[in-house]
């Protein structure tokens, strides 16, 4: 997949972000983040800031904190250290239902949705904030409740429609093939009307046709839905081809920031992928 | 005839630990623990709806709306106090905590209202349908307990399949954490599914007192501990699991009582229990979990 890389801009406090979003405030800003586990920091220094439209990529070897990362932005830890700014606003004091509340919503890397629930029912558990009646009119099945309800059937069929899932509406979520559950758990996380979606590792387990596929959805829902995504994934094929901004963490630290080609050319990336000898040792494999 | 007349009375009283045993399954399938103070919640209904309809006389539908409301308050409060603080703490602890409230709440009821059992009204009256000129005679209040049960199981699997709260609830007992990063708040829900156990623990303890019209203080812990086994015969964290296993507890009882022996109908219940649990471990409709490898 070929494509014109994004043009950076430098960012006042942390990074690089796209030029288009260059007079934007960024909706995700994490300054100096870090967290500690029994005196080992898992994650440390981690400043990252993400523009409005922007889908950047967390990428790095197994256990460098990536999915930490996304456990402190969604505050599933609470940070030892460090600010979160997220759309503006200090999240210190909120907790993950507040966080989804204000917009951030996110994907499992080992997936979790609700087995037993069909695909509709998972989609709506998302849209739960945004259905609104109260306890009495859904008992006793008053207009509101069936009006309620009626849009929210709607809205699952419309966020389900955009990857082509609307006729497993009735499905039970657990008994989905694999590609398909990856797929829900992003549309569930859509229904929450997020302005910042966080997708581990959305490409794991699936083929090379899948993960084409599922590029050209993220890049949709990006530009249908006008909201920030941030991805870890180690298909580089994806990261390289719709990152626009990458950050690579290696120990919990970032050690490199860039658009996907200066991450691609950037030694120390190389480095913690492949080893100090990586060159040679490619170089090999490619003789053979 | 005689066999019908037991088998009504089985139902009857089967609906009863049915709807006690719901409050025990719904509150195990969200909060993942036994609320052994469940069965003193119906006492305090039963004592709310006395006090109104003996002592203040008034309707007995008062009496009904004035004991839902008081369990209900009491179930969340139970709740706030005693099991949020226990959230990650270990099972046992739990269940440990579970015992004490409900020992607690026996106490304080034989403080309050000592342990002199009370004469409790029957809100419906000691009327009965006559069949079958007169040879099968049913209680109103048999009549009235089975179809209350019924109405609130359709209710209840309503509520829980198609309002959005019935969905979080479900979401929450799969996955909290899932959950809590799709914006559900999952205190508030443990909460209301204690408000909803609750209300359904008053209505099940009038309906009993109507039935077997002593009240004391320790009138909940025996249909309490039933109405659990119940649960589990049924398969615990299922609702209609709750309602199957309620019913055929309570026609075991009565049948056993009938045609074996009266002493002995209580561990003929038990022993249906541990039958079935060798059999089935996960209950009647509880699902076996393969561990996935």
């Amino acid at each position: 997949m070929s494509k014109t890389e994004t043009k950076l801009v430098p960012q006042p406090t942390t990074n690089l972000i796209p030029e288009r979003d260059a007079d934007k405030q960024p909706i995700l800003e994490a300054l100096n983040l870090g967290i500690d586990f029994g005196g080992l920091a898992a994650v440390d220094d981690f400043d990252f800031a993400v523009s409005p439209t922007e889908i950047a990529g967390l990428i790095g070897p197994n256990g460098a904190g990536k999915t930490t990362v996304f456990n402190l932005l969604t505050k599933v830890y609470q940070p030892s250290r460090g600010t979160i700014l997220f759309d503006g606003q200090d999240t210190l004091s909120m907790n993950s239902v507040q966080l989804s509340r204000a917009g951030m919503a996110r994907t499992f890397q080992n997936i979790r949705l609700f087995d037993n629930l069909s695909v509709a029912d998972n989609v709506k558990v998302g849209l739960h904030n945004h259905i609104n009646y109260s306890m009495a009119s859904g008992v006793l099945r008053l207009p509101s409740y069936w009006k309620a309800e009626r849009a929210a059937n709607e809205r699952v069929r419309e966020l389900l429609s955009i990857f082509g899932m609307e006729h497993l509406e009735q499905a039970q979520a657990g008994s989905l093939p694999y590609g398909a559950q990856r797929r829900l758990e992003i549309i569930r996380a859509l229904a929450t009307n997020p302005k910042l979606l966080l997708l581990d590792e959305p490409a794991a387990g699936m083929n090379p046709s899948e993960t084409a596929e599922l590029m050209d959805n993220i890049v949709k829902v990006r530009d249908m839905f006008q909201i920030a995504i941030v991805l870890i994934e180690h298909d580089m094929s994806l990261v390289m081809g719709i990152c626009e901004g990458i950050c690579v963490l290696n120990f919990g630290k970032i050690i490199a920031k860039g658009t996907p080609s200066d991450i691609q050319n950037n030694t120390q990336v190389i480095e913690a992928y492949l080893g100090r000898r990586a060159e040679e040792g490619r170089h090999d494999a490619e003789g053979e | 005839m005689a066999f019908l007349s037991h088998l009504i009375s089985g139902v009857s009283l089967g609906s009863i630990y049915a709807i006690i045993a719901l409050g025990y399954t719904m509150v195990y399938g969200i909060a993942k623990m036994l609320n052994f103070a469940h069965g003193d919640v119906i006492m305090v209904g039963a004592y709310s709806c006395f006090f109104m309809v003996s002592r203040y006389e008034l309707p007995a539908v008062v009496g009904v709306v004035v004991a839902m409301v008081v369990c209900t308050i009491l179930g969340v409060t139970i709740e706030r106090l005693a099991y949020r603080p226990l959230r990650q703490a270990p099972a046992l602890a739990v269940l440990i905590t579970a015992i004490g409230v409900s020992y607690f709440l026996q106490n304080s009821a034989l403080l309050l209202w000592t342990s002199n059992p009370k004469v409790f009204p029957s809100i419906v009256g000691n009327g009965s349908l006559k069949l079958f000129d007169g040879q099968l005679s049913i209680s109103y209040t048999a009549l009235l307990t089975v179809v209350t049960c019924i109405i609130i199981m359709m209710a209840l699997t309503w509520f829980t399949s198609k309002t959005r709260m019935g969905k979080a609830m479900r979401a929450v007992s799969e996955d909290k954490g899932a959950a809590q990063l799709m914006g559900i708040n999952v205190n508030a829900t443990i909460s209301m599914v204690f408000a909803i156990g609750s209300a359904l623990a008053a209505i099940a303890g009038i309906l009993l007192c109507s039935a077997y019209p002593t009240l004391s203080p320790t009138t909940g812990s025996m249909p309490g501990i039933k109405a659990f086994t119940a649960a589990v015969f049924g398969g615990i964290g299922s609702i209609p699991g709750a309602m199957i296993g309620g019913i055929l507890l309570g026609v075991i009882e009565i049948f056993g009582k009938a045609y074996i022996s009266t002493q002995l109908s209580d561990a003929i219940v038990f022993l249906v229990l541990i039958v079935v649990l060798l059999v089935r471990p996960t209950g009647l409709l509880g699902k076996s979990v393969q561990e996935k490898v």
